[in-house]
């Protein structure tokens, strides 16, 4: 059982702001399907390799070259707030 | 049907300027009702058509693809398109690039009609989730078309785009493609660059084709597929042009049949597959009954894995780069004042706003699964369980050259019927999310329709095929759909 406290400790975590309403309402849920996936706990999985990348892919590699992005002001453009060509937030400490 | 417009394009039967016009229209009249589109990029369509068409007149020659109108899923990034994947929390985003599916089709000559409604950022299985409304099924109105990818495969059902592309991390193609009656296509895991698909579940992701034949889906799929510099998960496997494989011929193919799956099905759909299954039989293919006894733990392994995924993918939704920062968006109460705001509350509060519940539980049951102490029991576990499915699936394949499934366990739903219970919703993928969990092809091929109440429904079986194998698996489709009654 996911308790109240937990719930908020995890939105806290995910960075979701969360009413009491929700709170309650994902403890229940989030119960509800961790007993779910408890179904798990019954495989044997003693000297079994957890999966990294499933088709057996290894070390994908390129040369470390710089390359330049053209239509920098587009990305300027999504800022959700700026001051002249600088985005914008709060401050940090 | 892309082969046949192709043809009429090069014989000067229409031009692509009047073939996407035509589109156009045919979404003027039939998109009030199926809500298919979020956005639609007239201006870049006629742009494109246009220069297909000049091609045409300097007696150049054109590819089997160009002109031909198509539709996007709307997590996937067009350069100077809105791409909002179905959330508010990308309400006003702009793609500042191409995904690397689009420059491909870009250099195709492909003509990009819009941007196609999903469940947002592709959680759910029948659009209903999308922070824009549902789509509606074209094939009856009072259901879902299914999902994510509902738009896509709505837009091609109902004659609103001659192909589409679609997401699929546990049947987002797949399974729409047969509540729509059309054909969708998971490609092997690398088979296809994800580069600016935007990320649910990064070792499951997959851009796929949905199209109303085999041959169409086997052309698109050629065009997209190959390795990618951008995406250190694309595969070196060579790339074929899948068409040359479309014979017709199965005789002597071995096809798997899942026992546990086959008694998991009651009714019309029971009765579809194995007129299916008597099909291959008829074409000389050999059927035979296969095991695969970790596949029952399939749902929670994918549960675990795509929810840590998504936890990680979606933290990059902040409101700091891009999307909406709570303050700033129609949707967000004004009961404060933004500058008394700190960091940490634009956070919460824009992620608060901006996601709605499915993301959120997803997010949330991935925080919990990765959190201190809980790795080993979830995440871990998880992926060694994934190593068994897979271990059974190598089995498989070394005694049968494809595994023949449903795609759904039933036709299309109602709307609101699956809503209240998620566990309920999330049992829609339990024939699907395997070969997202193995990263092998899958596909779904319209199977003989289901009647429900009095109305004919449609339903797809599915065909799954070894590691980077699309080719007979694209082989056995068409020879069904070649030869079906």
């Amino acid at each position: 059982m996911v308790t109240k406290e937990e719930v908020q400790h995890i939105a806290g975590l995910a960075r979701i702001g969360m009413e009491e309403n929700e709170v309650a309402k994902f403890a229940t849920e989030l119960s509800a399907v961790l007993d779910w996936i408890k179904e798990l706990e019954e495989v044997d999985v003693e000297g079994v390799e957890p999966t990294a990348h499933i088709t057996g892919m290894e070390n994908h590699l390129r040369e470390d070259n710089a390359g330049k992005f053209e239509n920098t002001q587009a990305i300027i453009n999504l800022f959700p707030e700026k001051k002249n060509n600088y985005g914008k937030v709060k401050s940090v400490l | 049907m892309i082969r046949e417009l192709h043809e009429k394009l090069m014989s000067g039967e229409i031009t692509a300027v009047k073939l996407a016009e035509q589109y156009f229209s045919n979404i003027s009249k039939t998109d009030k009702d199926v809500f298919a589109y979020l956005t639609l990029t007239k201006n870049l369509a006629m742009e494109q058509a246009k220069k297909v068409d000049e091609k045409i007149a300097r007696g150049e020659e054109i590819g089997i693809l160009e002109g031909i109108p198509g539709a996007i899923k709307d997590n996937l990034c067009i350069e100077g398109v809105r791409t909002t994947a179905a959330s508010k929390i990308l309400d006003n985003y702009i793609a500042p690039y191409d995904a690397t599916v689009i420059t491909r089709l870009k250099e195709a000559g492909a003509v990009f009609l819009g941007k196609t409604n999903m469940d947002e950022f592709a959680m759910g299985s029948s659009t209903e989730k999308s922070a824009y409304g549902p789509t509606k099924n074209p094939v009856d109105l009072e259901r879902v078309p299914g999902g994510s990818s509902g738009g896509s495969a709505a837009a091609v059902a109902a004659g609103e785009a001659v192909w589409a592309l679609g997401t699929d991390t546990g049947g987002s193609i797949r399974q729409p493609a047969s509540f729509c009656g059309i054909v969708g296509l998971k490609p092997t895991y690398g088979r296809v660059s994800r580069y600016g698909a935007i990320a649910m579940g990064s070792s499951l992701d997959q851009i796929g084709p949905l199209t109303k034949t085999v041959e169409d889906a086997a052309i698109v799929l050629s065009i997209i597929s190959g390795e990618d510099k951008m995406d250190s998960t694309s595969a070196a496997s060579p790339t074929k042009d899948y068409t040359q494989f479309l014979t017709g011929e199965v005789a002597g193919m071995k096809i798997g049949v899942v026992k546990d799956y086959m008694e998991k099905l009651s009714g019309g759909a029971k009765e579809s597959l194995e007129k299916v299954i008597a099909k291959y039989k008829e074409l000389g293919a050999e059927i035979r009954e296969i095991e695969l006894p970790n596949v029952k733990y399939s749902l929670p392994v994918y549960y675990v894995i795509m929810a840590c995924e998504v936890s990680s993918n979606l933290a990059r939704f902040d409101g700091v780069k891009y999307g909406m920062r709570a303050f700033d968006h129609k949707d967000t109460p004004l009961d404060f004042l933004p500058e008394d705001r700190t960091l940490i509350e634009t956070y919460l509060d824009s992620r608060k706003f901006g996601f709605g519940t499915e993301p959120k539980r997803r997010i949330m049951l991935g925080t919990y699964a990765l959190s201190s102490g809980y790795y080993d029991a979830y995440y871990l576990r998880a992926q060694k369980v994934r190593t068994l499915i897979k271990q059974d699936f190598e089995k498989a394949f070394g005694e049968v050259d494809l595994i023949l499934t449903p795609t759904t366990p039933t036709p299309a739903f109602k709307f609101g019927e699956k809503t209240a219970d998620p566990v309920q919703m999330y049992l829609e993928d339990i024939f699907t999310i395997t070969a997202n969990i193995v990263g092998v092809p899958a596909l779904s091929v319209p199977a003989p329709e289901v009647e429900v109440d009095g109305k004919k429904l449609s339903i797809g079986f599915q065909l799954m095929a070894k590691w980077f194998d699309e080719e007979n698996m694209l082989r056995a489709a068409y020879a069904y759909e070649v030869n079906r009654d």
